[in-house]
């Protein structure tokens, strides 16, 4: 299984990719304070809106900010906020759609209720008035709010699938012996939801960044804190695009483009392996060999 | 020819049956896309009763409502009417289902379906014990799981502990669930057609297991099946089980070798090979009944005997009125008009086939 899930090449760029902005993140302060030696908000007055050189790979703002050490620093806010709200995300989404789908009944109802309000609210707006609100709070509560209003998709989803599960006979099996509902719900159906929960977090994880960046574009962030997307919006602030200062806003653009590919690239893989149909392969053929079984007796009863 | 519907099926065995149903009904309420409402009246008015150290059958088609049964005695849902005891004492609806199921365990249909994919034997048998006796150490757990998977013949039992279900074949998987089941120490095994998904070489093999199991451990067991030959390999008593209802029941001998219920005598004339377990699968089995028309529906069943459609000896009677269940001795009963009006010998007299032929259509009146 693990083999299989390497050795497929969109995987392989998926996780390749992910690998490297997730270090990149980890490494950020480091690579840019020590090996490159640049502070990304120090204005470097010497070169102020220069194209790309030996000295600023890739060039400076109109502030004489390094873009390379931005671009370095600024994953680190993206990513920051991409996988905590993913994080906040997926536990709520687990929490809601699971315990509905498994209980059933009454505490279905009320939890589908709230995870329908969550649905139909809308969220774009709803994020801009709290976050709008909550003015410079910072990353952290960007985050939560990306989190806490997103999970009610995937909520959908689990229930659905836990609905499923829960009558499948092995849960049942470990009922009769008198397995505890809690017991039964993280050890024998969440390990078949998987595939879905991973799926669910990547696709929140590029949701959340990308919803970061069009925040901080639309100037809702914390102008302290340096992610992609502000990096854009500084740029967009200062009209790079129209004066030619394509090296301002192409790399932080190309960073989010490259990301929410290799998340797409990685669910593909997900997709396989969580996929019912081969997993239910094998009764298949377990049936047909028993139609030739059968088959087979009835030609040598008449003969 | 007294009538007591109700009363224990059993007769022979005076004492107190370690599990039994007792007049038990389920109807389901389904709702159709339009969200009519109808009642499916999957069992209506069975009684059974399990002994320690015997095997019942309960032999019918799919649909005839035996394997509602099985899980009614499971407890996975409530009869709609009638009792489910335990020791004699009736089960109270909505009491802890976890002190029933330390006595009462089921065995699936689907060994791939019954083992959960992610867990190794181990985990299994381990929940399972610990769950039984919370003071048992770790070491114990082990040493008596070991000792479990060797009850069933898988040894040496050190060998399956770490094995995942997709490592082990049918036969295997099913000794693990039926070992799992043991580990709490049950008095009785349910067995929802146990053998109908294993492989034709290992099914023999299986009932001997399950033939021990009863016969050397004393557990009670019900034996649900669709293949006559099993039963009659495996079990002491038969109930044979037609839409919804049970028709006829007794000792085994009684039962299969000299029929008193036409369906019955269907059942074991169309099985091709009677003395062979296993070789019979559903379709050939019931291919005969199926070719006497639709099966009955259990959501309008059939008035009088459910039976009359397809019965080659119906009268009239048997169209409007329920036929009452009749003695015919050693705990041998049938639901037949024939015994009331004096024609059962007309069931032994030839084949099922021959019946059919000399069929009046005039008499039957539907
Ligand atoms: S009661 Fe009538 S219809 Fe039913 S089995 Fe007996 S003879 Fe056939």
């Amino acid at each position: 299984m693990n083999s299989s899930f390497g050795s497929n090449p969109k995987v392989r760029f998926g996780l390749v990719v992910v690998t490297f902005f997730a270090a990149l993140a980890i490494l950020g302060p480091w690579l840019t304070g020590t090996v490159m030696g640049i502070d990304p908000r120090a204005n470097d007055i010497s070169a102020i809106a220069s194209p790309p050189s030996s000295e600023h790979w890739l060039g400076t703002t109109q502030f004489g900010q390094d873009v390379l050490a931005q671009l370095i620093a600024g994953a680190r806010g993206s990513m920051f906020v991409g996988v905590l709200a993913a994080l906040i995300g997926t536990v709520l989404a687990i929490v809601f759609g699971v315990t509905a789908g498994y209980f059933g009944g009454r505490t279905d109802h009320v939890l589908n209720f709230v995870t329908n309000i969550f649905m139909v609210m809308p969220v774009l707006p709803l994020i801009f008035i709290v976050s709008g609100y909550l003015r410079g709070t910072g990353l952290w509560m960007i985050a939560i709010i990306i989190g806490v209003f997103g999970w009610a998709g995937g909520a959908r989803t689990l229930r659905a699938q836990t609905m499923s599960v829960r009558n499948r006979d092995f849960v049942l099996a470990m009922r009769m012996l008198g397995e505890s509902n809690p017991r039964l719900i993280g050890s024998e159906v969440l390990p078949h939801l998987g595939g879905w929960v991973a799926s669910m977090f990547l696709s929140a994880m590029i949701g959340a960044i990308l919803a970061e960046a069009g925040l901080a574009f639309l100037g809702i962030s914390d102008s302290g804190a340096i992610s992609w997307g502000s990096m854009i919006q500084a740029a967009q602030s200062q009209s790079a695009v129209l004066r030619g200062l394509w090296w301002w806003f192409v790399p932080p653009g190309l960073c989010i483009a490259l990301i929410g590919t290799a998340a797409a690239m990685l669910n593909f893989g997900v997709d396989e392996l969580s996929n019912p149909k081969l997993r239910s392969a094998t009764r298949k053929v377990v049936r047909r060999t028993r139609r030739v079984e059968r088959a087979v007796a009835a030609e040598t009863r008449t003969a | 020819m007294t009538r007591h519907d109700g009363a224990p099926a059993d007769t022979a065995d005076h004492e107190v049956a370690v599990l039994s149903a007792v007049d038990v009904s389920k109807h389901f309420v389904v709702r159709n896309a339009v969200g009519n409402s109808s009642v499916v009246r999957a069992v209506e008015h069975a009684s059974v009763d399990l002994h320690a150290g015997r095997i019942v059958a309960v032999v019918g088609e799919s649909g005839s409502g035996k394997t509602t049964l099985a899980r009614l005695l499971a407890r996975f849902y409530e009869p709609t009417q009638g009792q489910i005891r335990l020791d004699g004492a009736p089960v109270a609806k909505g009491s802890a289902a976890r002190g029933y199921h330390q006595q009462v365990q089921l065995i699936f249909q689907d060994p791939f379906g019954s083992l959960n994919p992610v867990h190794r034997v181990r985990h299994n048998l381990d929940r399972a014990l610990r769950i039984h006796d919370r003071r048992l150490g770790r070491a114990e757990r082990r040493r008596r799981a070991v000792e479990l998977l060797e009850r069933v013949s898988l040894t040496p039992g050190e060998d399956f502990l770490d094995k995942f279900p997709h490592e082990l074949s049918g036969g295997q998987r099913q000794r693990v669930v039926i070992a799992r089941a043991l580990a709490v120490a049950p008095k009785v095994l349910l067995g929802d057609e146990p053998i109908s998904m294993l492989d034709v070489s290992i099914r023999l093999e299986m009932l001997n297991l399950l033939g021990r199991l009863s016969r050397e451990e004393g557990l009670a067991m019900l034996y649900i099946t669709h293949d006559i030959a099993s039963a009659r390999y495996v079990c002491d008593d038969v109930v044979v089980m037609y839409a919804g209802q049970m028709t006829e029941g007794g000792p085994k001998d009684r039962v299969i070798g000299a029929p008193a219920h036409p369906y019955t005598k269907l059942l074991v004339e169309s099985s091709p090979d009677p003395d062979r377990v296993g070789t019979t699968s559903r379709d050939d089995q019931f291919a005969d009944a199926e070719a006497l028309g639709e099966p009955p529906s259990l959501i309008e069943p059939p008035t009088g005997c459910r039976f009359h459609p397809r019965c080659p000896f119906a009268m009239s009677r048997c169209a409007e009125e329920e036929p009452p269940r009749t003695d015919l001795g050693d705990g041998h009963w049938s639901r037949c008009w024939l015994h009331q009006v004096g024609r059962a010998d007309e069931i032994g007299a030839d084949t099922y086939s021959a019946a059919l032929a000399r069929r009046d259509p005039a008499e039957v009146a539907s």
